[in-house]
């Protein structure tokens, strides 16, 4: 049984299971729980398209596989166009009446990582959504390219060190900012996109379901955080995703048609972004003197991005 | 139900427009594809019989090459007819995903109008984009003519799609002469097309939530090479199917195709290996030749570059005195591809039946290739036979400007 209501944790726990828990995910990994909660927050059949990245390379390791549903990986960058190419074919068939089960609702979804949907797969993913295929599409972002050991991406925030945006002597990690993808998707007048995290669950699951009863090109960001790379405990990754969320680093909103946002979660408490960036060895360096005016600045960011949200959110736009 | 189409025995078509009607006769089921010089008419046309009611399919207008083939694998793994069009860069771009798409074993015909690669950028014909496609794992049919770029349109779906098979068919025509050049084309009729080719029996497909299927999986070194075996003798074994299917095809039309075509080869002492509409100008030099100057001039064409007709190669210049291999693709730094093929069939011949084998370099970016060339080579090659050595540099240039270009000479003793 999928989340049909979503009440409590142990509803969820004990829903429909097509995502094997044999996965080779690093421990701690919040990818797994995205997944999961998409494929339960829903009865109908799926076909799942994966662009190559950590969940990928993690979930269908011949002769295995995780997954208990219809499933492809093509390359880095084209899940989207995966996706487009199977539901074109489901309408076709279904026009023909060659379908084996034609009455069978079916929803078509694309996982991938920030760096195939930030960077590599930016085109593909942007020209499926402008053909207006019904599909959904989720972005797992860990904010860097964890399956090759941790190299910069456009959703990479200012001041994080990775392995090919170092913190040094010199520098202090990346100079550039995240990249607004959910504006982005936004502005291709896309009917539902979000950005969710799985510490808010229900709210995530509330996200997954409206994307998928939604007709037409849906996209969801989900913040996914990095045990490995992000350098936290394996057992923080709830807390540390918290910290993101109540440090509005990542807030919860969703933009309807483009033109109407909704703000889905406020915390009662807001902390600063300093406790945030505490928790994780990637910022580690920004606590030395010389680099604390890059959390003033991020703090600075994050104020602004939070009053944008909130006008917009006040003017209905 | 997509309408018919009222074709004449005889229609006036260009090579592009033959392929977009074996295509709109197949009734493929999804189409993902993205306009280039010079196989947009393909796409174009197929926008047309859509629009008008001729096609039931999913036409999907993607914003890439590589997009088009993505789109197609994703369709036909979900079990469904696909198909696409491109040419040089398009094709260039398609590279990553027609590995992929083969990979998958996923039955994708590919009407490939084959065109020079940049750089300097090039819109006419040579063969640089159909060479670059050779160790993808498609099966790559090749057509002479628009009548030809027609049949084996339809061959291509029958064949891909056959259990035994399950491989991806590129169809080749040069660009321009073959596919903006109208000639008399005998089509079949729509009812008797689609009987040909027959309905699409879906395999491994993904809209059959019964029995879910995982594509795209992960192998290392434990798995990948296993994989990668089965898939090349899949490739190797489609001869079977290949010949049957040619078989079908001449039952109901006619029209006989092989897999190594051979013209006035019975009694030939030299001959012109060629892929294309070159098969073509140089049968008419042969022609000419014999008749004017006694040469005993034959062609020896593969209308499967992959799989490569090697036995049948072997068979069919055994004996020869000098063989020219023509390619029009220039292989930077090596001899050319067919030049390396053909030689490698011809190896394992004894040495007293191996023709002394030369190979040319010609048409790049759509220089043309006339008849009077094909002479000079064929006559060329009963130079180099009537005194038992090559001659010229083994590797020449054959219609480029400026001081002759050849390299690796013959050292006499």
């Amino acid at each position: 049984m999928a989340i049909t209501s979503v009440k409590n944790l142990k509803e969820f726990s004990t829903a429909n299971e097509r995502f094997e828990g044999a996965h080779l995910l690093c421990p701690g990994c919040a990818h797994s729980m995205i997944v999961r909660e998409l494929m339960n927050a829903t009865d109908d059949n799926l076909v799942i398209a994966t662009n190559t990245g950590c969940l990928e390379v993690s979930t269908a390791v011949y002769p295995y596989t995780s997954w208990d549903t219809s499933w492809i990986h093509i390359g880095f960058e084209n899940a989207a166009t995966a996706a487009s190419g199977a539901e074109a074919m489901y309408k076709a068939r279904k026009r023909k009446g060659t379908l084996k089960d034609p009455d069978a609702p079916v929803k078509f979804v694309a996982f991938g990582g920030d760096g195939s949907t930030y960077d590599i797969g930016f085109q593909w993913l942007s020209g499926a959504v402008e053909r207006g295929h019904d599909f959904t599409y989720i972005c797992l972002d860990n904010e860097n390219y964890a399956n090759t050991g941790g190299q910069r991406s456009s959703a990479t925030p200012v001041g994080a060190h990775t392995s090919t945006a170092q913190a040094g002597r010199v520098s202090y990690g990346k100079k550039q900012k995240k990249k607004d993808m959910v504006a982005i998707m936004a502005a291709h007048g896309a009917p539902y996109v979000a950005q969710l995290a799985p510490n808010k669950w229900k709210s995530m699951a509330k996200g997954f379901q409206k994307a998928l009863e939604t007709e037409g090109p849906c996209f969801i960001n989900t913040v996914s955080a990095c045990t490995t790379e992000w350098k936290f405990d394996p057992k923080d990754t709830i807390h540390i995703t918290d910290l993101a969320t109540d440090s509005l680093m990542f807030p919860i909103y969703e933009i309807i048609n483009g033109r109407e946002l909704n703000i889905l979660y406020r915390p009662k408490n807001v902390i600063p972004v300093e406790e945030y960036l505490a928790a994780q060895g990637r910022y580690k360096h920004l606590f030395k003197p010389e680099n604390r005016h890059v959390i003033e600045q991020i703090q600075k960011d994050v104020d602004e991005f939070w009053e944008y949200l909130q006008r917009r959110e006040e003017a209905k736009v | 139900m997509a309408e018919k189409m009222d074709l004449q025995s005889t229609e006036v078509w260009d090579g592009n427009y033959a392929a977009a009607q074996a295509l709109r006769q197949a009734q493929v089921d999804v189409v993902a594809a993205y306009p280039i010089t010079p196989s947009t008419p393909i796409v174009e046309n197929y926008g047309n019989f859509v629009a008008n009611g001729y096609v039931d399919g999913e036409f999907v207008m993607v914003e890439s090459e590589h997009a088009a083939m993505s789109g197609c694998v994703g369709a036909a793994a979900a079990g469904g007819r696909v198909a696409t069009a491109t040419s040089s860069q398009g094709f260039a771009l398609m590279v990553e995903v027609l590995y992929q798409a083969s990979g998958m074993r996923l039955p994708i015909v590919l009407t490939v109008v084959n065109r020079a690669l940049a750089s300097p950028l090039n819109v006419r014909g040579d063969h640089g984009d159909m060479y670059l496609g050779r160790d993808s794992g498609w099966i790559q049919l090749d057509a002479f003519n628009a009548q030809e770029a027609y049949d084996l349109t339809l061959m291509a779906f029958k064949i891909g799609e056959d259990i035994n098979v399950r491989l991806p068919v590129m169809v080749h025509q040069d660009g321009f002469i073959t596919s903006h050049t109208a000639q008399n084309i005998h089509p079949l009729s729509d009812d008797e097309a689609y009987a040909f080719v027959g309905d699409y029996k879906p395999v491994d497909e993904m809209l059959d939530f019964s029995r879910p299927v995982t594509y795209g999986a992960q192998t290392e070194e434990d798995w990948h090479f296993e994989h990668k075996a089965k898939q090349h003798r899949a490739l190797m074994d489609s001869y079977v199917v290949i010949d049957r299917v040619f078989e079908e095809f001449e039952k109901k039309t006619g029209r006989k195709y092989k897999r190594l075509e051979t013209y006035m080869m019975e009694d030939a002492e030299v001959a012109i290996v060629a892929l294309g509409t070159t098969v073509e100008t140089a049968i008419l030099a042969a022609k000419q030749l014999r008749e004017e100057e006694g040469i005993k001039a034959g062609i020896v064409a593969p209308r499967t570059f992959r799989p490569f007709p090697f036995n049948e190669i072997r068979e069919a210049l055994a004996g020869l005195k000098c063989v020219a291999a023509m390619d029009r693709s220039c292989p930077m730094g090596a001899m050319g591809a067919l030049y390396n093929e053909v030689n490698g069939a011809l190896a394992s011949i004894p040495a007293d039946q191996r023709p002394l084998m030369t190979n040319f370099i010609y048409g790049l970016g759509g220089r043309d290739f006339s008849v009077k060339e094909a002479k000079r080579i064929f006559r060329e090659q009963k130079g180099h036979a009537d005194v038992g050595y090559i001659t010229t540099p083994i590797q020449q240039f054959s219609g480029l400007r400026g001081p002759k270009l050849g390299f690796y000479e013959v050292k006499r003793s």
